[in-house]
């Protein structure tokens, strides 16, 4: 029994960790443009090192 | 990679921020140049790309016009169309909300049913009653949150005295809840929470899955009123000219259009000559000239030479606006289509609520006690709500629609998937739908130099022509000659200096070929012609359709003799010189007759065909107003998506009643041994689990399939 006073909040605290996340991602819009981060991937920077990029 | 848009507080506070829709955008490597490109004009900070939406979002100088952004935009090689409204609209907000709820019901559904599991395991006495309250902890604001959506609805059909699948899911997921909660206060041994949250996450996902297809590619009518002129210089009495928007001109009013210039209303010329470009209004590629007497309409683009027309009909009236309203009308009398899954749950909810009413009354007078007989009937209401029926619709359609994107075609809705499948007869407009619609010019036999010059002088004029010209110029790697003093002479062509030799691009001699022009380097002149081909694969396409069952024809606005060639061609009856009116009418007469005609079309003057065929497709060179109006949107040079589509359409419904059929006998199955209280909450979860994921696993088959 004392192992869930331990398991049980770690549980939770790993799947409320998860849910910020999701909602955190959502909100920064990450899930707007699907198509074209898939695409930028392949986007070759000419010059990578002269911004901060 | 690509930079982030680091702007310091103080420059965003005086940045303005413009979008527009890109249509253009087809790869990263239009995403690098727009991002990269556009910053290193002055006054231009940044530009962000969505690809998705196609569009650009341009942060900027305020002192920096459209116009400016849009030649900018225009000089890297992409048309563009200021956006006014903003893009994230009411369907976006929706499509987050549900994510939202669906994030969290995932969340509560993943913690409650750890320790449900314990509890079916056999935890008891302290333990189980622990557990049944921190189920209830975590439940109770899950479903609160994640129900919303289903409460919301559920509640507006009760207070219009209708039902809707949403009323039997609210009550089963809110007299589950309390029932669990009594449970838990007085220490029973059942609860219900992993039931109602696990019903919520899966109805949810559906609900996703089903917004995300509505949102893909939505803007509004707008986007074709924003075709006309903005403003027009009128010419006072006395001679001076003055800019007026367009909404303020009156009938009556002279104005001066400059070459170059889009109409801002419908009228008459009155003085000067030129040649406009009506390819919006009726598919022509062909420029149209223009002398005194002539009507010209708002949305044309004069070409050539400024000239002055005295206004008719402005901003409401204009023929432009009423094709317009002509689309939101035929729009409308669509969107009363009953989707498949309103149709099923129209008969469906009745039948839950009887069967759960029943259930609690029989068991009542068995003499089963109150609460034995309010868990049976839960247990119904749950199990006939199955995740199952929810999903069988949008999984199928989602995935259909993924794969015929892939292919090259985007359908904008699940409900145009469902009309798609049920047309019978097609109907295609022949500019830019049969054909490929520019002009393509045959350079074969101009050498290095002459290419050179010719690009030169094409690139400087927005003749249908020059554009084509240019293009197979770009095509073949030609760099432009640098070409001096050009010179646009209406109904003429084009005139410069080349390292001093007189070079021209002009009309040839004698009216006999309509599309050619004649390149003059010095004294040497030749000819080059230009052609509108077939879409390679269209008589493919035609073949594959008739294999379906649709029977094809031609409804064009275009001069008969024209139409008659390509219909001869491909072996089709025609109707040519048909107007947007006309082609409406002959839409509404096979509706008449009860056939559902599939409208494939591009130019301005389908738009209200195509929103009021049974189901629509336009190719991606297609006015935004057009890609607004249809289903879909097909890209690239191969008419055979068309084809493609009705049949995965039609694949997609087969899934789609296979999924209606398995839900239905997993019902028959389970109802049963619901009202007969012979299923444990243990045995539910797994059922509806299960049942899901069969619906899932059948709808994932569209995918190969298509391939």
């Amino acid at each position: 029994m004392t192992g869930l006073a331990f398991l049980i909040p770690i549980a939770l605290g790993m799947g409320l960790l998860g849910l910020v996340a999701f909602l955190w991602s959502m909100r920064d819009g990450q899930y707007d443009d699907m198509d074209g981060a898939a695409n930028r991937i392949l986007i070759d920077d000419e010059e990578p090192l002269e911004e901060d990029a | 990679m690509n930079a982030p848009l680091t702007l310091s507080a103080k420059d965003a506070s005086t940045l303005a921020t413009t979008r527009f829709t890109v249509p253009g955008m087809k790869c990263a490597g239009c995403i690098g140049k727009i991002e990269r490109e556009l910053p290193k004009v002055s006054g231009i900070t940044a530009a962000r790309a969505n690809f998705s939406a196609k569009r650009v979002a341009i942060s900027h100088d305020p002192a920096l016009g459209e116009d400016a952004l849009t030649a900018a935009l225009l000089t890297l090689g992409f048309e563009a169309q200021p956006v006014t409204e903003n893009p994230f609209g009411a369907d976006t907000k929706e499509r987050k909300r549900l994510n939202r709820a669906l994030g969290v019901a995932g969340f509560g559904m993943m913690n409650v049913m750890l320790l449900s599991v314990s509890i079916w395991s056999g935890a008891d006495g302290a333990t189980r009653e622990l557990f049944h309250w921190l189920s209830a902890l975590i439940a109770l604001p899950v479903i609160a949150y994640a129900g919303r959506p289903f409460f919301a609805s559920a509640w507006m059909a009760l207070s219009h005295k209708r039902t809707n699948m949403d009323v039997p899911i609210s009550i089963g997921v809110i007299l589950a809840s309390l029932l669990s909660l009594y449970e838990t206060i007085t220490g029973g041994s059942h609860a219900y929470f992993e039931s109602a949250v696990m019903l919520l996450f899966f109805l949810l996902a559906g609900r996703a899955l089903d917004a995300e297809m509505r949102t893909r590619t939505r803007a509004g009518i707008g986007a074709l009123l924003g075709q006309m002129g903005k403003s027009a210089s009128v010419i006072a009495p006395d001679g001076s000219t003055r800019r007026v928007p367009a909404a303020s001109l009156e009938p009556g009013m002279l104005v001066l259009v400059a070459a170059g210039e889009a109409f801002s209303a419908d009228g008459e010329v009155v003085e000067g000559a030129s040649a406009i470009d009506n390819a919006m209004l009726t598919g022509e590629s062909a420029p149209e000239p223009v002398g005194p007497g002539a009507v010209v309409h708002a949305g044309a683009i004069n070409l050539s030479a400024p000239i002055r027309v005295s206004l008719t009909r402005v901003a409401e009236d204009t023929a432009i606006a009423e094709i317009a309203r002509l689309m939101d009308e035929a729009g409308q009398s669509r969107s009363t289509y009953v989707r498949i899954a309103d149709r099923a749950s129209r008969l469906y909810a009745p039948v839950v609520h009887s069967l759960a009413l029943l259930a609690f009354a029989g068991w009542m007078i068995a003499g089963a006690g109150w609460h034995q007989s309010l868990t049976i009937a839960i247990a119904v209401l749950i199990i006939t709500c199955p995740c199952a029926m929810g999903l069988a619709v949008p999984a199928a359609q989602v995935v259909a629609s993924g794969a015929l994107l892939r292919r090259g075609l985007l359908v904008k809705d699940g409900s145009a998937l469902e009309r798609l499948a049920e047309c019978d007869v097609v109907l295609f407009d022949k500019t830019g739908t049969l054909t490929l619609g520019a002009p393509r010019a045959d350079i074969a036999a101009l050498d290095a130099k002459a290419r050179a010059v010719a690009l030169g002088l094409a690139q400087a004029s927005r003749h249908p022509l020059s554009r084509g010209l240019a293009a197979a110029c770009l095509r073949a790697g030609v760099e432009p000659a640098a070409i001096t003093d050009i010179a646009e002479v209406s109904g003429k062509g084009l005139t410069g200096t080349w390292q001093g030799l007189c070079v021209a691009l002009e009309k040839p001699e004698g009216e006999g070929q309509a599309l050619a022009a004649t390149l003059r380097i010095g004294d040497a002149a030749q000819t080059i012609t230009f052609a509108d081909p077939l879409r390679t694969d269209a008589g493919a396409t035609l073949a594959a359709l008739r294999h379906e069952g649709l029977t094809a024809s031609i409804l064009s606005g275009d001069r008969a003799a024209p139409v008659d060639v390509i219909a001869a061609e491909l072996g089709l009856a025609a109707q040519a010189e048909a107007s947007p009116q006309a082609k409406l009418a002959a839409l509404e007469a096979l509706k008449a007759q009860g056939r559902r005609p599939l409208m494939v079309g591009d130019g301005l003057n389908d738009g209200p065909a195509l929103a009021a065929a049974h189901a629509s497709i336009a190719p991606g060179t297609a006015s935004d107003a057009s890609q607004q109006a249809a289903d879909a949107v097909f890209i690239g040079e191969a008419l055979m998506p068309v084809a493609l589509a009705v049949r995965v359409a039609r694949k997609t419904m087969r899934i789609v009643r296979e999924n209606f059929g398995f839900s239905i006998a997993y019902n028959l199955l389970a109802v049963p041994l619901a009202v007969l209280g012979l299923v444990t909450p243990l045995i539910a979860a797994i059922a509806m689990s299960v049942s899901s994921l069969v619906v899932v696993a059948n709808s994932l088959r569209l995918a190969r399939s298509v391939n």
